[in-house]
């Protein structure tokens, strides 16, 4: 019953530490999903691109997110900067694959109708492609939402703050009560916000898509 | 002839890799004309036709839309003015019929209420209920329904050509069939020029005003159907036509085509009192009666004549002899007679006028008119 203790003791402390966690991962979301779907659309445009790429961002999603840090600190230090820049990288595979799968798969004969009837390019990207693929961006979205809300938790051990904090300061005091309260919002942001993305994932679906 | 609306100079296309998919091709198209383009698969029709929108860029000679060169004209514009109707349709999941239709009235900024007043219009026009199909989405439609979809945005913005790329290609046979009059009778309605793209022979001869022809690239022969039914330019147009090339004449043939004029022949039905000297006179012993307005009576022999002692009277006519029509089928009607034992009918229009007669003579020379119309004789 320590650990509710402890949980009520601390609840000031523990939601300034949950919206700071929700605030990192909330910017990362927000910068990544730009350059990621960006980038995305380029490569639909640029399809001898497609494979360096994805590539690439498949190498950075491999990284271990310490070692990333750790190759970071030297150049940037620590705090929020050096954590929203791994954050962003590591984002950007599920981001750009998606978006460019999502918009490649669309029907040829959908795309020979567009440009055929006169659509100009950023009229059939704007009418056609984004909201035809926007179930399975949104997937992408959804993905980097969830791995920045993990990886934000070990960011903490830079100094970026959020819920990691009390799990690294619990651990360091072995202090399990602590540990326990910066784990377990952690674990239902996760799941909230992962729940969250299903629910928005379907609103967004257009009516003609939908099963 | 009307004014040339498209005109293809020299036109090639070379593909990047080396195929030449058009090879230098000229034709003109005249305001209002149905050209069907017809060939075996790879034969270059479809680049032909997207070459005419720029979804293919030509490698060689100019291609004039309205005395315009379309290498000069904006792509966009070009594109909008031409509607587009492709096999697989490619109408848009994420928006319903509606939108679908209104799409490129639309990107041209009409206002809404003319929008949906013209999509109304169109639903009707392609024999969907507006009511019951404006808000569904593609996925709701079945594939003959979806088509009638792609040929509404065709029209939406009301082009002066269309180009459709086989069509009804992907159709069952029976709905197919049923486009396909429809589309027949679409044409009476809006007067387009269209460019319509098939493999399949028939479709091209019941569906173009004139055929194109094409194999490797080139157009072998660029006819009317019945000119390419009758003489086929060399054995690959006689294979396309195939062993019933006769029949399909038949089919395409009018009775107006083969009928001859009934001068000479008509006697107004006030005026029964002369027949004897007007069959003197003409040495036809049966005449055909006609009231004020030239609309066919029925017919007098010189034998009923004679019985009904030159009186004039209307009762004398024989009423028994059915008509043929000038839009009737040519086959239908050499059925009819042949069923009725007639060797000859009168014809009149629509409108019940008299305009000729069809006599087993004509049928004969269509017949032997020309070249042997098959192959399937040699």
């Amino acid at each position: 019953m320590s650990v509710i203790e402890y949980f009520i003791k601390n609840i000031g402390l523990i939601l300034k530490l949950t919206i700071e966690h929700i605030e990192i991962t909330l910017i990362a979301v927000a910068i990544s999903t730009v350059i990621g779907v960006a980038i995305g659309i380029f490569i639909t445009r640029h399809q001898r691109a497609a494979g360096a790429i994805i590539g690439i961002a498949g190498i950075l999603y491999t990284i271990p997110s310490l070692a990333l840090f750790g190759i970071l600190i030297p150049f940037i230090g620590i705090g929020l900067k050096p954590t929203l820049i791994a954050l962003i990288l590591y984002s950007q595979l599920a981001l750009i694959r998606n978006t460019f799968v999502g918009i490649i798969h669309i029907d040829p004969s959908i795309r020979e109708a567009g440009k055929g009837m006169g659509m100009s390019n950023w009229q059939f990207l704007r009418m056609v492609e984004i909201p035809v693929a926007l179930p399975v961006i949104m997937a992408g979205i959804r993905t980097a939402a969830v791995m920045n809300i993990g990886t934000a938790t070990i960011a903490a051990y830079i100094g970026a703050g959020g819920l990691g904090w009390l799990i690294f300061r619990g651990i360091a005091s072995v202090n399990s009560d602590q540990i326990i309260a910066g784990a377990v919002p952690v674990i239902l942001l996760a799941v909230g916000v992962d729940y969250l993305f299903i629910l928005l994932e379907r609103a967004l679906t257009p009516a003609g898509l939908r099963n | 002839m009307s004014h040339v609306i498209i005109k293809f100079d020299g036109v090639s296309k070379v593909f990047p890799e080396g195929t030449r998919a058009v090879d230098d091709v000229s034709f003109e198209i005249f305001d209002g004309e149905c050209i069907t383009f017809v060939g075996p698969s790879g034969c270059g029709k479809t680049t032909t036709v997207k070459l005419l929108n720029r979804l293919v860029e030509p490698t060689g000679g100019h291609i004039y839309l309205n005395d315009q060169d379309t290498a000069q004209t904006d792509v966009i514009a070009l594109r909008r003015s031409i509607g587009y109707v492709i096999q697989d349709v490619g109408l848009f999941p994420h928006m319903t019929v509606s939108q679908n239709i209104a799409l490129v009235p639309r990107l041209q900024g009409w206002p809404e209420r003319k929008r949906n007043e013209r999509t109304e219009e169109l639903l009707h026009l392609v024999g969907l209920e507006p009511a019951a199909f404006r808000n569904r989405y593609p996925n709701q439609l079945s594939g003959g329904q979806k088509q009638r979809v792609g040929v509404a945005r065709g029209l939406a913005a009301d082009p002066p050509v269309i180009l459709m790329d086989e069509p009804f290609g992907a159709l069952d046979p029976i709905t197919r069939a049923q486009l396909q009059d429809e589309f027949l009778r679409l044409r009476r309605r809006l007067k387009k020029v269209i460019l319509f793209v098939t493999h399949d022979m028939d479709e091209a001869i019941k569906l173009g005003d004139r055929i194109a022809v094409m194999r490797n690239g080139k157009i072998v022969q660029f006819d009317t159907p019945r000119k390419i039914l009758r003489e086929p330019a060399d054995p690959f147009v006689r294979d396309m036509v195939g062993r019933e090339g006769g029949i399909k004449l038949m089919k395409l043939l009018r009775i107006a085509d083969i009928m001859d004029p009934a001068d000479g022949m008509t006697i107004p039905a006030d005026r029964l009192s002369e027949a004897e000297r007007r069959m003197a006179e003409s040495g036809k012993d049966i005449l055909l009666v006609v009231d004020k307005e030239g609309r066919f009576q029925g017919t007098i022999s010189y034998e009923q004549v004679m019985r009904g002692g030159r009186s004039g009277d209307v009762a004398l006519l024989d009423r028994a002899l059915p008509p043929a029509e000038t839009t009737d089928e040519v086959g239908h009607t050499l059925e009819a007679m042949l069923r009725n034992k007639r060797v000859w009918l009168p014809v009149v229009g629509e409108d019940q006028k008299l305009r000729g007669v069809v006599t087993m003579t004509n049928f004969a020379c269509f017949f032997t008119a020309g070249d042997a119309p098959s192959g399937g004789t040699s």
